[in-house]
């Protein structure tokens, strides 16, 4: 039996008109992303250069503490750093060779910039490369910003991961290389279906370890998983390689028509695509309509928060039976965002950047069933009878691809169904 | 440049948070980057509070750097007092905005707001979030209060508490109400509940008493000074010192009105005969000053235990909590660095831990229990239920709270006693913990014998024989650190090299107590 998917609709969001708003932001800054960048590279070591606000926004954001001797740490500047830049290199140099002497299997170290460390105008690029020569060959060193002036909240990883795009080794091979940090699980399955339609060698970035990493060049051809990786995008076209648009992989539509572009690339057979793909399409849309049932007919509200909102709202209103009111972003790029904005249906405002007030008072005047937003928005809003999905969670959990898309929608879900059980106990 | 990974306190601007969150009608309007924002989860998550923090952050940009961060300022400043109309703001700058240098106070002041603009200059480089908490209240009570006729009936203000506190909601009304049974009637409680108006007739009170001098002593001094209210040194945690807090109330006041300390049951559950076992408990207290004073005098004489280790992550208390050392005989450990906290602890190996969130994860590694006294805080540390730590219910939930990790007496006994029971063994930790105990038998925990009871060339060549070895794996979990550092110890006192069977029960006896 093969299944299909609704028709994309007559007319998509791509061409829609976008507000764009620019005033206080709610949101993480890059800085966030070590949080699993950190657990993801088994190697790596992320050393902020920053203040105590960027050690404190680490220890905070993740909600708790990883006492197993995180792979992450800042180096806190203090009054004398900032009156001098050459002591300034000097303390760094100081701090890294203290770390390095404590932590012997750090491979690969990134100098992490920050809002404090730009505004002074320490350049971690020359740092980088003086250390590099000099723990080379056991340590590289590289470095990136995940300042909040520069940087929102996922695009951390965007910068991490393109600044290893310029030291990959050249190469010709024809390769598929996939971009983009996920739970090991997750990737897991992904090389198994990528595998099963015949398609290899299948590089990953950021590999899990630095003596895994692949080359690039003229003919590679590259998927992103996640859709806030510009830089990395444009980084890799600089390079010499090729990327598959297609819409990101969330639920069946969205793996599906991932998987279905990579297979086009590499003249996968129908036949066999409908083999590899149609138990797991099973089984994804059958958790789907478990999990999605108390979503059919709600109306939903996206504060902008990972970048990952346009794909979900279309998972959410093309298979889950919702409708959106708003779809905030904090950027939109029409090379990532545009497949999955041609499939959503029409309808919603599309915005781009945020002021916080403002859209907070669209959002009460919408009255959405349920607002995806960050923490220091959900509380307030559910003190005043929105329900919310906390958008952070959205990246720590295993969404992507067929297995875990009935784990998506249950997460949407959730709120939803709580408030009905409370509502009932409480009458 | 000094390196990090957990720290006890945020940067000072989000002191100025928890006292702007606390109060009610203030706004502070925050010089920042993007990304500043993450301190309102602070609030909305962990203290689970259900609006968000007065606080608009200016969200500047790289390439705003180059033109104009200061009308960016202005802009958000005339908005937040257009959108929220507070009856005074808190302007100031975060770290970076610190860098930039573009004055939010001058800024503010030239915009000809008709409502009090009040400056904070925090210098994020130099100090944390104490001190940014007490020189915002500072600054408010400074700028607002004004000296006014004291009031007929005899009065008080509470000074310190803040949004983000430990306990601070609690203890308010455990302390208010103990004030009002001695006759004190509460005329302001700031930061936290109060509206500028409300500071504005701090001066209309006969006293102060200072809840939490991290937060706000600074403020009580200033009234001191100005409005020639003294304040209570005494800070009422625990029976004796909110005994001692009752007596410096009564000498303040004069007033005479008897107490009703049915309430009280710590004293009795500690002379219980059930409480004997915890007779001299090694406990290392760290965590704020305040806390850790306080915790140290309940410790020694409200618990019987011995303090074995004590120390404090703010430096502002240093003194204090030097001097409080000393009297236990004891040298007192004060750094912001949990790593070194983390070294004293595995060196003094008390059999409990009383400190922050920060000390549960380091007790969890070593598998040592602790209880949590004193800020930084955790969702853990805001209950649903009344939980104060001052006045005579705190020292009810002190008892309650330090016991709850431990062992308990009988079944202590009884793990002494059939050590080998495949379900009832040490291993299993505390029977009340279910699966949260910890697993002594995994890696680095009290027992940590299996790397630390081999022959090793780290302890002074000093070598556990097999049977001693033995021995000590029977001592139950929570005692068997203790053993091994006493035996070891009366081992070099002796001059041995070799730990036997005997030398073990040796020790034993000379330490027996």
């Amino acid at each position: 039996m093969t299944h299909h998917n609704a028709p994309p609709p007559t007319l998509g969001c791509r061409s829609a008109p976008v507000l764009k708003e620019r005033g206080q932001r709610e949101v993480f800054c890059g800085l966030t992303g070590i949080i699993w960048l950190h657990r993801k590279i088994q190697d790596a070591f992320f050393l902020v250069v920053g203040s105590r606000t960027c050690a404190h926004l680490l220890q905070s954001a993740a909600g708790v503490m990883i006492f197993a001797e995180p792979r992450f740490g800042t180096a806190i500047l203090e009054e004398s750093d900032l009156a001098g830049l050459n002591d300034a290199h000097a303390e760094l140099d100081r701090t890294v060779e203290q770390l390095l002497a404590r932590r012997p299997d750090i491979r690969q170290l990134f100098l992490v910039g920050s809002c404090p460390s730009e505004v002074i105008k320490l350049d971690l690029n020359r740092a980088a490369e003086r250390l590099t020569v000099q723990y080379a060959p056991k340590v590289r060193v590289l470095e990136y910003s995940g300042s909040g002036i520069e940087t929102t909240f996922t695009q951390g990883e965007d910068a991490c991961l393109a600044a290893m795009v310029p030291v990959l080794p050249q190469t010709d091979a024809r390769e598929l290389l996939v971009v983009g940090a996920l739970p090991d699980v997750v990737e897991d399955q992904m090389l198994g279906l990528l595998a099963d339609l015949g398609i290899g060698p299948v590089r990953v970035l950021p590999a899990r370890n630095i003596d895994d990493e692949m080359g690039v060049g003229d003919n590679t051809v590259f998927a992103l998983t996640q859709p806030f990786l510009g830089d990395t995008h444009a980084a890799l076209v600089r390079r010499g390689a090729s990327h598959i648009a297609a819409p990101f992989p969330f639920g069946d539509e969205g793996t599906t028509a991932w998987l279905a572009a990579i297979a086009a690339e590499f003249g996968v057979s129908d036949e066999v695509f409908q083999r590899v793909t149609e138990a797991p399409r099973r089984r994804a849309r059958q958790a789907i309509a478990q999990a999605a049932a108390p979503l059919n007919g709600k109306s939903v509200f996206f504060f902008p928060d990972s970048q990952l909102e346009i794909p979900l709202a279309r998972f959410l209103t093309r298979e889950c039976g919702m409708t959106a009111l708003e779809v905030g972003s904090p950027y939109i790029h029409d090379s990532l965002h545009g497949p999955d904005l041609d499939l959503l249906p029409a309808g919603p405002q599309i915005s781009e950047g945020q002021d916080v007030d403002l859209q907070l008072d669209r959002c009460r005047d919408a009255r959405p069933d349920l607002t995806v937003c960050g923490l220091g928005l959900a509380n307030p809003l559910e003190a005043e009878g929105l329900s919310t999905k906390w958008a952070i969670e959205l990246v720590f959990t295993p969404v992507h691809f067929y297995e875990q898309a009935g784990d998506l929608a249950s997460l949407f879900a959730r709120p939803v169904r709580r408030k009905d059980i409370l509502g009932v106990a409480a009458e | 440049m000094k390196l990090t990974v957990w720290t006890y306190e945020g940067p000072p601007h989000v002191g100025a948070m928890r006292v702007a969150t606390g109060m009610t009608g203030l706004h502070y309007v925050l010089h920042a980057p993007q990304g500043d924002t993450y301190a309102d989860l602070l609030f909305t998550m962990i203290e689970r509070r259900d609006h968000r923090p007065p606080v608009t952050y200016t969200t500047f940009q790289a390439r705003d750097l180059g033109s104009d961060t200061a009308g960016l300022f202005k802009d958000a400043c005339q908005d937040a007092v257009d959108r929220f109309q507070p009856e005074a703001i808190i302007v100031g700058a975060s770290c970076t905005a610190e860098l930039i240098q573009d004055d939010p106070g001058g800024l503010a002041e030239t915009m000809g707001l008709d409502i009090p603009v009040i400056a904070l200059e925090l210098p994020s480089y130099q100090r944390k979030e104490n001190f940014g908490a007490d020189e915002a209240f500072y600054q408010i009570v400074k700028s607002l209060a004004k000296p006014m006729e004291r009031t007929q009936r005899i009065s008080c203000n509470i000074l310190g508490p803040t949004a983000l506190g430990f306990r601070h909601r609690d203890d308010i009304q455990e302390i208010t109400n103990l004030l009002y049974e001695l006759g004190v009637e509460v005329n302001v409680t700031a930061p936290m509940t109060a509206t500028p108006a409300d500071i504005a007739k701090m001066g209309q009170a006969h006293f102060n008493v200072l809840l939490y001098p991290e937060t706000g002593e600074s403020a009580a001094r200033y009234c001191e000074k100005t409005f020639y209210q003294p304040y209570t040194k005494v800070v009422p945690i625990g029976t004796g010192a909110t005994h001692d807090f009752i007596a410096e109330i009564r000498e303040l006041t004069g007033l005479t009105a008897t107490l009703d300390t049915d309430r009280l049951r710590q004293t009795w559950w500690s002379r219980s005969v059930d409480s004997t076992y915890l007779t001299g408990k090694r406990v290392f207290i760290f965590g704020d000053g305040t806390h850790v004073k306080a915790a140290a005098r309940i410790a020694r004489d409200e618990m019987g235990f011995e303090v074995a280790g004590i120390g404090c992550y703010n430096r502002e208390m240093a003194r204090d909590v030097r001097a409080v050392a000393r009297e236990y005989g004891l040298t007192a450990l004060i750094t912001d660095d949990y790593l070194e906290v983390e070294r004293a602890i595995e060196d003094i190996q008390p059999e409990m831990i009383l400190g922050t969130q920060m000390e549960r994860h380091i007790g969890k590694r070593l598998g040592i229990p602790c209880a949590v006294i004193s800020a930084p805080v955790h969702v853990q540390d805001f209950p649903a239920r009344y939980s104060p730590q001052m006045g005579f219910e705190g020292a009810n939930v002190i008892f309650d709270t330090w016991i709850h990790p431990l062992v308990m007496g009988l079944e202590e006994h009884l793990l002494h006693m059939f050590r080998d029971d495949f379900e009832f063994h040490d291993a299993a930790g505390p029977s009340h913990h279910g699966g949260h105990a910890p697993k002594p038998s995994g890696g680095a925990s009290g027992g940590s014998i299996e790397e630390k009871a081999k022959p090793e060339v780290g302890t002074d060549v000093m070598v556990w024989l097999a049977d001693a070895e033995k021995e000590l794996k029977k001592i139950p979990f929570f005692v068997r650190g203790k053993a091994r550092r006493n035996t070891e110890t009366f081992a070099a006192d002796k001059g041995l090299t070799e730990i036997t069977l005997d030398t073990l029960y040796e020790a034993k006896a000379h330490y027996a107590r």
